[in-house]
């Protein structure tokens, strides 16, 4: 196995780039800069400039137990819904296999984010050991938000109703100064932020649709201020939004990073295009990589949002009339570029959409001719998806090879570009 | 650049010339994100500027908290898609009355930097990506007479503006060629609560109105011929078209700047 990555490095220059060409089955061990020799004059690289999205919500249900929501497949509705992934108790700190289901809930059902459990015996809110100091239920932007602390009044919250008489019990029952509960104390209002479960997947309870309390500028302030990005168990303290963006990213519809990207530093991108190396972007959503739910993982990457602007469609076709390569930085990328071509009968046209593409030994690629991507252990679906572009045994005898070498794999990890030195046989 | 439909976030938008600017690029119809700290007065200036038919959403945050970088950047993008122009117009006084730099608090510098200077980096770092990747963007630096010329008293705010300038030259010499253009502009003395703050001794009536150099920035924000890493004089620029009475004649706008 390839020792994951467990932090963010300083310096994505450092970023070890093994290359493996499908066509003479030979690899390399290089760094990312070599990017400059690798590619050639006319070749394309085309990146996700998904931004990625605050998307792990800590929050409770109605009868006050905590629960995460992890948002995905955004594609900015603008309309304020959303699917998620609900878990139970605790935080990315335990794989995700280890977590507690989520409770139950049903269409209808009211959450309730930024806030956090009550304390009680048995277990406290996720937000407890190690938290980051900005502390997330500080509220900062109180714009619209419901008043989820009591009215200077006295009387009953403004959530009580759709909550009942239990939902108070998280706003109020925090300790004064130290907890995510305080200080709901008369005349200092919090506001939250609140969704309602409109679906819930029939075959896999924890996939759910939500519907926000709150829209625009308004929801986008209350996701930042609730949301954190999502990460896993492997990664070593909790990450702050910045250390998950690459250096383009744009509009936020990325559950999970598109963390191919993060090796490339604007210092590289410029110097390949003075090499007559274009960068082009499509837009999408990547979700989730795993839910912890054997049967939800099985149907991952579920649907996710993309777009392949007009500009993009223009530079793959002047790479390939010029005989260049396209080379898609991550299999967002690819799976993005190939499925908007399959949703165009093989023919790539400027398109929004959703794509359900797996990639796999079995694709026909009509796009996307090598690819840069982070390594993963063989039996992986990721392992699996890279079969579309190189021989199972050439990439185990690669993958033996970057282990060997100490090459680190995951997220922050290093990179394998796939790429032969012609355009592949279609 | 035909401001019609184009995506620009102004910081410093609720008062005095970021208000100003924002209602004139609303009346050009260009779609805006305006950020800063004061939600009230961001929101109705947002609120007006939809009520006349326009596009603008109001991201109450700092600036200068490196926290809030991010979600400004990320919230821009979301609700305007591309963000083409920037417009780095917040700035910080320090305490008033102003104080030599003998007595000025180390932390106060830190913080009229972390907002002047700091704050607009990060930004920029954000969204100039995106800008990079399209071939195509503007990032205007809103600086000061004060980066240039070194009146007593205004130590940390001028020691700002001047990085603040250079910083925007570099940038501009550093992404010469790609399309993402760089300028600076000393809007000059402005009648503003800024202003007022700094010299309430001056002379109202020898300022000029923040509508009008409002009016002036949008002119130079779509003439292309404006090269990168400029640096011009509101009072100075005769590019453009001269501005209608109707425009001049607005209701005055209080606001900021020295």
């Amino acid at each position: 196995m390839i020792p994951a990555a467990a932090w963010p490095r300083d310096d994505p220059r450092a970023t070890r780039l093994l290359h493996v060409d499908p066509q003479s089955g030979l690899f390399a061990d290089c760094t990312i800069g070599d990017l400059r020799t690798l590619l050639r004059p006319g070749d394309l690289l085309v990146v996700n400039d998904a931004a990625t999205a605050p998307a792990s919500l800590a929050g409770v249900t109605a009868s006050g137990e905590p629960i995460e929501a992890r948002l995905t497949g955004a594609g900015g509705s603008g309309d304020g819904s959303w699917r998620a992934v609900l878990f139970g108790a605790g935080d990315w700190r335990r794989r995700t296999e280890d977590r507690p289901p989520p409770p139950s809930v049903q269409p209808g059902d009211l959450l309730l984010f930024g806030e956090t459990a009550a304390p009680r015996s048995g277990h406290t809110a996720s937000r407890d050991a190690g938290a980051p100091a900005d502390d997330r239920a500080v509220d900062r932007s109180p714009t619209h938000e419901v008043q989820a602390g009591p009215p200077a009044d006295g009387s009953a919250p403004a959530f009580a109703s759709p909550f009942g008489k239990s939902a108070s019990a998280p706003a109020t029952a925090g300790t004064p100064g130290k907890s995510a509960g305080a200080p709901a104390t008369a005349g200092t209002p919090r506001k939250s932020l609140l969704a309602t479960v409109t679906e819930v997947d029939p075959a896999s309870p924890r996939l759910v649709s939500l519907q926000f309390n709150l829209r625009g500028a308004a929801l986008w302030r209350a996701l930042y201020r609730v949301g954190r990005p999502v990460q896993y168990a492997h990664t070593a303290k909790p990450l702050a939004l910045w250390q998950v963006q690459t250096a383009y990213a744009a509009r936020p519809w990325a559950a999970e990073a598109p963390s191919a990207g993060f090796a490339l530093t604007w210092d590289l991108l410029l110097d390949l295009r003075r090499h007559g190396i274009a960068t082009a972007r499509v837009t999408h959503a990547a979700g989730l990589s795993s839910t912890g739910d054997g049967p939800l993982d099985a149907r991952l990457p579920l649907a996710e949002s993309y777009e392949v602007p007009e500009p993009t469609v223009r530079a793959v076709e002047s790479a390939h009339a010029g005989g260049g390569r396209v080379v898609a930085v991550g299999t967002t990328v690819a799976r993005a570029l190939e499925g908007a071509a399959a949703q165009g009968g093989g023919r790539l046209l400027p398109s929004r959409g959703t794509t359900a593409l797996r990639l796999g030994p079995a694709v026909r690629r009509s796009v996307v001719d090598g690819i840069v991507t982070g390594l993963h252990d063989p039996g992986t679906s990721h392992f699996e998806l890279l079969e579309s572009f190189a021989p199972r045994a050439l990439l185990a005898e690669a993958h033996a090879f970057a282990e060997q070498q100490g090459y680190r794999g995951h997220e922050f990890g290093d990179a394998v570009l796939i790429l032969g030195e012609g355009r592949p046989e279609r | 650049m035909d401001l019609q439909g184009k995506g620009i976030l102004i910081t410093g938008a609720s008062r005095g010339l970021g208000a100003a600017l924002a209602r004139e690029l609303a009346r050009r119809g260009a779609r805006l994100i305006l950020v800063a700290r004061g939600e009230q007065a961001l929101e109705e200036v947002a609120a007006a500027i939809r009520a006349a038919g326009g596009e603008a959403h109001a991201i109450a945050a700092d600036v200068g908290a490196k926290d809030e970088v991010y979600p400004i950047a990320g919230a821009a993008a979301s609700l305007l898609g591309d963000v083409e122009v920037v417009v780095h117009n917040a700035s910080e006084l320090g305490p008033v009355p102003l104080q030599l730099l003998a007595d000025t608090a180390c932390e106060d510098l830190e913080h009229v930097f972390a907002v002047n200077l700091v704050g607009p980096f990060r930004l920029t770092k954000a969204l100039a990506g995106p800008m990079l990747l399209r071939g195509r963007g503007l990032v205007v630096h809103v600086s000061s007479d004060a980066a240039t010329a070194a009146y007593p008293r205004w130590g940390a705010y001028g020691a700002s503006k001047a990085a603040f300038d250079h910083l925007a030259r570099i940038w501009a010499a550093e992404l010469a060629g790609t399309g993402v253009r760089f300028f600076g502009v000393d809007p000059g003395e402005m009648d503003t609560e800024m202003h007022a703050a700094a010299l309430p001794d001056a002379d109202r009536t020898t300022l000029a109105r923040p509508q009008e150099v409002a009016w002036k920035l949008a002119e130079m924000i779509a003439d292309d011929s404006i090269p990168t890493g400029a640096r011009l004089e509101a009072g100075a620029y005769a590019g453009g078209a001269h501005p209608s009475p109707d425009v001049l004649e607005a209701p005055a706008a209080v606001g900021l700047s020295r």
